[in-house]
């Protein structure tokens, strides 16, 4: 579904991503983990079109298509969603019509009917059970005064609304109590089926106890370093990052 | 002083002045001789030079005059789900015969009510366009909503305007609404054409003890239109008065809205859009006068600016010595789309009152990149994601507007102008 080969990027010049190779097949679930600052960001956003970010080389297929020469728009379109670190809060703008206006977009890219008022709103009804999301928090701003918790679910309450191919996590958990991580994880796993796919970003171990992933990458310093099983997510919670670091680093001054 | 104050570019003006209200005329051309118009550096007019610009594009300083307009013109000219009434102007010239009469509101050519106390809202000696419209205005309107009055249905003031010449168009407006009377106006004006012409507006309102009064007004004339109008309006102890100006096109456009609170408990609001593109140049020059305690203003401007077009926002609140326990409130707020654009606002609070409650604030900024991706990664093009959250900008101030079918009609105007439907 996704194929990533020799990926770099760059912002204002530095080099973040440095060579980045991923499969990842219909069913998957990958997790990314990592140090701060080693580029797990910057991989999500770059998949999800962020424009601050310059490719410089690599390339980027999902689904038969060079993705990194689709607008952003397009790639949610084609089912790429990525669920922000930081949702942004847009005064103004009623959560309501922003997701009818994108979900409309979307389903026209995709050669089917617009949603009408009733329709939307079942559909919404539905899928705001899936994450327990309020029916008066959408009544509101976009994420407007939501709290960190809030804004998570309404970023898997999109996802829910959207159905993309896939999906990719940044640092969905983070921040979230123990109720609000479980409620996110289970919006998630009823999401997934055999034809999706999901890439979990995250720091922390403890979210991969609720999504379990079929593969575990540690990304440092702009590359895979290690890849495994959900073993090797258990092991980083045990040990830390450093054992790697050391790894990673005394392999590169032989 | 310009070139253009010389009696002689006038003098066309003021001989073709009818001969009623001779001595508010008079007051009118002295005033207007002594002031002139403004030069390039006077403070009030700094960012605007009007002068310059009625310069290169009015040829004829000599009044427009009146057009046949047929009835379905008027008809065709009605927005969407509009009910209510609706008074015809042409080139500023009241038709009393293509208008509504409305039930419970007296409504003549001013030519007809010689005691209307022209001048004494808006005051000559405050503004030289003013004074030019008081000694040369053809003939207006008057407009008189009677004690207790509860007009439910809004009251149109649908101006045609077309000149081929380059001539000026002088629209004079005297409403006095009475003690407890509720009332709303829309003001809309029609380009018939694309020729330059000069529209030197003067509105003057009176709000009686306790009245409501809503004066709704969009913008939205040819390129071509240059534009000075001065609105000004005093209200009495417990009144409220809500203006909403929204500006979408012109070449040059100056508004001085003015609002005396004259008693207690009175509460004035002044709200307004400027979504400007290509080189249109729109001032907003409002001011508030707290002569009295326990009073309150509201203000807020949002402005948009695209290509090169250019906005001037300068809010004037003035508390008066007696006038304490004042609230008074001020924001503008403005988004550049293109690095051509210029906005230049400016706050300027004159406070003399020690106990009271007063707030400013301006912005300048850019469209925030960080929602405008968020919308993107959810599927919305990027200019319907722009429209959105232009649209969300502007949105605070357009939901003031109470008038539904205006607003509805408001808001189709600037989404369409935003490329984008929802």
């Amino acid at each position: 579904m996704l194929s990533i080969k020799n990926l770099h990027a760059s912002i204002e010049g530095n080099e973040i991503l440095r060579g980045i190779n991923l499969e990842v097949k219909a069913g998957e679930v990958h997790a990314i983990m990592g140090p701060n600052g080693s580029g797990k960001s910057t991989l999500a956003s770059v998949l999800a079109g962020r424009e601050e970010y310059e490719v410089t080389e690599g390339e980027v297929i999902f689904q038969g298509k060079d993705l990194l020469e689709l607008a952003p728009e397009d790639r949610a379109r084609e089912g790429v969603f990525l669920a922000f670190q930081y949702p942004v809060e847009i005064p103004g703008v009623s959560s309501t019509n922003f997701l009818r206006t994108a979900l409309n977009q979307v389903r026209e890219y995709r050669g089917l009917e617009p949603l009408d008022a009733v329709k939307f709103l079942s559909l919404m009804k539905e899928k705001m059970a899936l994450v327990e999301i309020d029916q008066k928090l959408l009544s509101r701003s976009l994420n407007e005064g939501f709290s960190g918790g809030e804004k998570k679910r309404n970023e898997i309450f999109q996802m829910a609304m959207l159905e993309p191919t896939l999906s990719i996590l940044d640092e969905t958990d983070s921040g979230l109590d123990i109720d609000a991580l479980r409620i996110v994880s289970n919006g998630v796993n009823k999401l997934k089926s055999d034809k999706t796919a999901t890439i979990v970003v995250t720091h922390y171990q403890r979210l991969l106890d609720y999504i379990v992933p079929d593969y575990v990458h540690v990304l440092y310093k702009g590359r895979i370093v290690k890849s495994g099983t959900k073993e090797l997510a258990l092991e980083l919670e045990e040990k830390g990052y450093d054992w790697i670091k050391e790894e990673v680093d005394s392999a590169a001054t032989v | 002083m310009s070139t253009l104050t010389q009696q002689d570019t006038f003098q066309g003006l003021f001989a073709a002045a009818p001969e009623n209200f001779l001595s508010i005329r008079t007051l009118g051309k002295e005033s207007f001789l002594s002031q002139g118009l403004p030069a390039v550096k006077a403070e009030e007019y700094k960012f605007t030079n009007l002068s310059k610009k009625l310069e290169n594009a009015i040829k004829s300083f000599s009044p427009a005059l009146s057009f046949e307009i047929t009835d379905s013109q008027v008809k065709s000219a009605l927005f969407d789900g509009f009910e209510g009434d609706v008074l015809v102007f042409v080139n500023g010239l009241f038709l009393p015969e293509l208008s509504s009469s409305i039930e419970g509101i007296e409504v003549a050519k001013l030519s007809e009510k010689p005691e209307a106390a022209l001048g004494s809202i808006a005051k000559a000696s405050k503004d030289p366009f003013a004074a030019l419209n008081q000694a040369s205005f053809a003939d207006g309107i008057f407009i008189s909503v009677p004690k207790k009055a509860n007009i439910e249905k809004p009251i149109l003031l649908l101006s045609f305007n077309k000149e081929n010449v380059g001539q000026v168009i002088q629209p004079r407006i005297w409403i006095e609404v009475g003690d407890f009377a509720e009332v709303t106006f829309l003001d809309q004006s029609i380009s018939l054409n694309d020729s330059s012409y000069f529209i030197n507006k003067v509105v003057e309102i009176k709000g009686g003890v306790n009245s409501q009064i809503n004066y709704y007004r969009l913008q939205n004339e040819s390129k071509n239109t240059i534009e000075v109008s001065n609105i000004e309006t005093d209200i009495q102890k417990d009144a409220k008065f809500t203006s909403v100006n929204i500006s979408l096109s012109g070449d040059m456009v100056r508004n001085n809205l003015s609002l005396n609170l004259l008693g207690s408990n009175s509460e004035g609001n002044m709200f307004g859009v400027y979504l400007l593109n290509g080189k249109t140049h729109v001032d907003n020059h409002t001011n508030v006068d707290h002569t009295i305690p326990h009073a309150e203003s509201n203000e807020l401007y949002k402005g948009i600016l695209a290509d090169q077009s250019r906005g001037v926002f300068n809010g004037k609140i003035f508390v008066r010595q007696d006038a304490q326990k004042t609230n008074a409130f001020q924001q503008n707020n403005n988004i550049l789309l293109s690095e051509d654009a210029i906005v230049n606002t400016k706050p300027q609070l004159e406070i003399w009152a020690d106990d009271v409650k007063c707030s400013h604030g301006c912005t300048v900024g850019q469209l925030d990149e960080e929602a405008l991706f968020y919308l993107q990664a959810r599927g919305i093009d990027k200019t319907s994601a722009k429209g959105l959250l232009l649209y969300a900008f502007a949105g605070e101030v357009l939901e003031k507007i109470e008038e539904e079918s205006f607003r509805n009609h408001v808001v189709n105007l600037i989404q369409e102008r935003l490329g984008s439907k929802f």
